[in-house]
C-alpha cells in the first residue's frame, strides 16, 4: 500500500512536472545554498590548515598589546624598537628575526599608479615568510641599515605598473621618496584571508619609518624557529626577555603577545565557523519559505482535486489513507526538492572551490541532514493540507465542481 | 435465489439546522431492500431521495433511527469503519460519472481494489474482466476525455462492479446522457440484476428509466409516498 502511494504521488508530480519544479524551487534553494556554504565553509578551513601548513610551523610573530585574537592592538601598548629586534635576534631560539611596518601607499611609475601595502622590513622577512626573489636581489646589510630608497615589489604591483617589462632598475615614487626597484617577487596567490599576497611593496623598515611613517615605531616582529627548538620553549623566552625589556613587573599583565602558526589557525578556522554558521542559517531561513511553499501548493492542490478525494473514500478508502497519501505526495516532492538542491549545492560549491582555489570537501554527514532535513520540510509542511483532505465530507466532495 | 434483506431502514430521519431553521429531509423513513432487487427510488427534488442514497451509501449518518446492512447496525460503525463496508459491500455509480481524470480505463477501475489490497497482477486481472463484462473491451488504456458520457458510464459501472460489492448504489446513473446512452444503460443495469443477480439501488428522476427497476419507491417530503413492484415486464 505505501509503496503503491509512491507510486501515486510520483505519478501526480510528474503529471503537473512544470507546477511540481516551481513548487519544489524552494527547497532546492534553500538545500543547495546549505550545501555548498558548509561545503565551502569546509573547503576554506581545510586551505587554512594547508597554509598555515605550507607557512611552516615554526613563524612567531610578537605584536604589541595583550593576547587578544584578530589582528591590530586592543590597548595603547607601546610598539616596539629596533632595538628590541636586535635583542631578539641575539636568542638562541630564534634563527630569524624581522622587524615589520605596513602602511597603505599609492605606487606611481609613469602613468600607472596602484594604491599598495607598503611593508617596511630587513632581508630576514623574506626568509621568513618563504618569498623568493624571481628576478633582481633582495635588501642588501647596507641598505637594511642604511634605509636606502630601493625596493623590492610584488608580482600585483609589477603588473600593475610595468606590464610584462622589466621592472628592475626602474624607479617608482612613493608619497615623496623615489625608490629602485632592485627586485620582483614570485607570485604566492591569495592568502588566507583570501587577501592578494603579491599586493607589496617591501622596503627597508628605515625608510619607512623615516620617509613615510616619522617615527621610530615597529608594529610587529615576525620571528623564525632555530631547527629543533620547541614554540613553547621560544616564547618563554621571548616572553622573559620582552618583560624585562618593557619593565613589566610580576604579576602584571603583559603589554605584548606572541601567537604561533597553529593559534593563528584555530583563529581563523573559528572566525569560518561563524561565518559558515551565519550563511548557513539565513539559507535555512529560505527552506522555510520553501516548505510554506510547499504548503501553499498543497493546499491548492487539496481544493483542486477534492473530487478525487471524494471518489477515493467513495471507494472505501480510510480517512488515514487520504492523509497518507497527501503527506507522502508533499514527503516524496520535498525530498526530490532535496535531491536537486543537493546535486546544485555540490556543483556550486565545486565551482566556487575553483575559482578561491580551496580544496573541495563534499562532507556525508551534511548531505544526510540536507536530506531528513527536506523530508522533514515535507511532513511538517505537507501534514495540515492533507489532514484537510482527509477530513473532507465525503457527499460535500463528491459535489465539489 | 433466497432473498433475504440486506438493507433494513427502520425510522430514519435526517434533519439540519436546528430550532427554527430545522430541516427534515428524511422523516421516520421505514425501507427495506433484499438481495437480488432492482429498486428504483423516485421523487422530487428536495423529497429526500439522495439523503436516503447517501445513508444507504455510508456517506451519511442519520439523526435518528436503524440502519441495518447485512444485518450489521451502521450507526455503531465508526467513520473508517463505515469505510471498510463501502470498500468491501457498496460499488457507486453517480450522475456525473467521478472518474478520476488523466487516468485510464482500468486505472480507474483498479482503484477500489488498490484499496482492497489486491497485488497489481490481480487487479488488472479482475478490472479487465469488469471492463469486458460493461462491453468496454479494447477501451482498458483510454482516458476518460477520449470516452462518451455513456462510455464514462460504463466505466463507472465497471469501477463498481470490479469491487464484488453485495448493493450497486446508482445516484441517477443516466441523468448526464442522452436517451439511446440512456437505455442502454439501464439495460447494462438490468442485465447485471437479473442474469448475475447483482442488488441494485437506484434514484432517478426518469420514469422511462424507473421501469427497468423491479421495485419502484417513491419519496416525497422526505416520506415514502408509494412503494410498488413495477408492473411492466420487470416482475419475475
Amino acid at each position: 500500500m505505501i509503496w503503491e502511494t509512491i507510486r501515486l504521488a510520483l505519478t501526480t508530480i510528474t503529471r503537473n512536472a512544470l507546477r511540481s519544479f516551481l513548487t519544489v524551487l524552494g527547497v532546492v534553494i534553500g538545500v543547495a545554498a546549505v550545501i555548498a556554504m558548509v561545503t565551502v565553509g569546509q573547503g576554506s578551513s581545510e586551505q587554512v590548515s594547508a597554509d598555515v601548513g605550507s607557512l611552516g610551523t615554526d613563524l612567531l610573530i610578537l605584536r604589541p598589546g595583550a593576547r587578544m585574537l584578530g589582528p591590530g592592538t586592543r590597548d595603547s601598548a607601546p610598539a616596539f624598537k629596533l632595538s628590541d629586534v636586535d635583542a631578539l635576534r641575539d636568542l638562541s631560539v630564534l634563527s630569524a628575526v624581522a622587524p615589520v611596518v605596513s602602511t597603505s601607499q599609492t605606487a606611481v611609475f609613469g602613468s600607472s599608479n596602484r594604491t599598495t601595502t607598503v611593508t617596511g622590513t630587513t632581508s630576514d622577512y623574506l626568509t621568513i615568510g618563504n618569498w623568493d626573489i624571481e628576478r633582481g636581489r633582495g635588501f642588501s646589510n647596507i641598505e637594511d641599515r642604511s634605509g636606502a630608497n630601493v625596493c623590492i615589489i610584488g608580482e600585483t604591483v609589477r603588473t600593475a605598473l610595468f606590464g610584462s617589462t622589466d621592472p628592475t632598475g626602474e624607479t617608482i615614487r612613493i608619497k615623496s621618496i623615489s625608490c629602485e626597484v632592485i627586485g620582483y617577487l614570485i607570485a604566492k596567490g591569495a592568502g588566507t584571508f583570501g587577501q592578494d599576497q603579491d599586493d607589496i611593496v617591501m622596503m627597508p623598515i628605515k625608510t619607512v619609518q623615516r620617509r613615510l611613517e616619522g617615527n621610530q615605531d615597529v608594529a610587529s616582529i615576525s620571528m623564525q624557529l632555530a631547527p629543533g627548538i620547541s614554540t613553547a620553549r621560544a616564547i618563554f623566552e621571548i616572553d622573559t626577555l620582552m618583560q624585562e625589556r618593557r619593565r613589566i613587573e610580576l604579576g602584571e599583565e603583559n603589554d605584548f603577545s606572541v601567537s604561533d602558526m597553529k593559534e593563528i589557525a584555530s583563529m581563523l578556522n573559528s572566525v569560518n565557523a561563524v561565518l559558515t554558521g551565519l550563511l548557513s542559517s539565513v539559507a535555512a531561513v529560505s527552506l522555510l519559505v520553501g516548505g510554506i511553499g510547499i504548503m501553499n501548493i498543497m493546499l491548492v492542490s487539496v481544493t483542486e482535486r477534492t473530487r478525487e478525494i471524494g471518489i477515493r473514500l467513495s471507494v472505501g478508502a480510510q480517512a488515514h489513507q487520504v492523509l497518507a497519501q497527501f503527506l507522502i505526495e508533499a514527503v516524496v516532492l520535498s525530498l526530490i526538492g532535496g535531491v536537486i538542491g543537493i546535486l546544485i549545492g555540490l556543483g556550486l560549491a565545486l565551482l566556487a572551490a575553483r575559482i578561491m582555489a580551496i580544496p573541495f570537501v563534499p562532507s556525508g554527514w551534511v548531505i544526510v541532514l540536507a536530506f531528513g532535513f527536506s523530508a522533514l520540510v515535507g511532513v511538517i509542511f505537507g501534514y495540515f493540507p492533507a489532514r484537510r483532505a482527509a477530513q473532507l465530507d465525503p457527499i460535500e466532495a463528491l459535489r465539489h465542481q | 435465489m433466497c432473498a433475504q434483506p440486506i438493507i433494513e431502514l427502520h425510522g430514519i430521519t435526517r434533519s439540519y439546522g436546528a430550532g427554527e431553521a430545522l430541516v427534515k429531509a428524511l422523516d421516520g423513513v421505514d425501507l427495506t431492500i433484499s438481495t437480488g432487487e432492482f429498486v428504483a427510488i423516485m421523487g422530487p427534488s428536495g423529497s429526500g431521495k439522495s439523503t436516503a442514497m447517501n445513508i444507504i451509501g455510508c456517506l451519511d449518518r442519520p439523526t435518528a433511527g436503524q440502519y441495518r446492512f447485512n444485518r450489521v447496525e451502521v450507526a455503531a460503525l465508526d467513520q473508517d469503519q463505515r469505510a471498510l463496508l463501502r470498500r468491501h459491500y457498496l460499488g457507486f455509480v453517480f450522475q456525473g460519472f467521478n472518474l478520476l481524470p488523466r487516468t485510464t480505463a482500468l486505472e480507474n477501475v483498479e482503484l477500489p481494489l488498490i484499496y482492497k489490497g489486491l497485488p497489481k497482477s490481480e487487479r488488472g486481472a479482475r478490472a479487465r474482466e469488469a471492463l469486458r463484462r460493461v462491453g468496454l473491451e479494447g477501451r482498458e488504456d483510454h482516458t476518460p476525455s477520449q470516452l462518451s458520457g455513456g462510455q464514462q458510464q460504463r466505466v463507472a459501472i465497471a469501477r463498481a462492479l470490479a469491487g464484488e460489492p453485495m448493493v450497486m448504489l446508482a445516484d441517477e446513473p443516466t441523468g448526464n446522457l442522452d436517451t439511446a446512452r440512456s437505455n442502454e444503460i439501464m439495460q447494462l443495469l438490468q442485465r447485471l440484476n437479473r442474469e448475475e443477480g447483482l442488488t441494485i439501488v437506484m434514484v432517478t428522476h426518469e420514469e422511462d428509466m424507473a421501469r427497468y427497476a423491479s421495485r419502484l419507491v417513491v419519496f416525497t417530503d422526505g416520506r415514502i409516498l408509494r412503494d410498488a413492484p413495477v408492473a411492466a415486464e420487470g416482475a419475475a
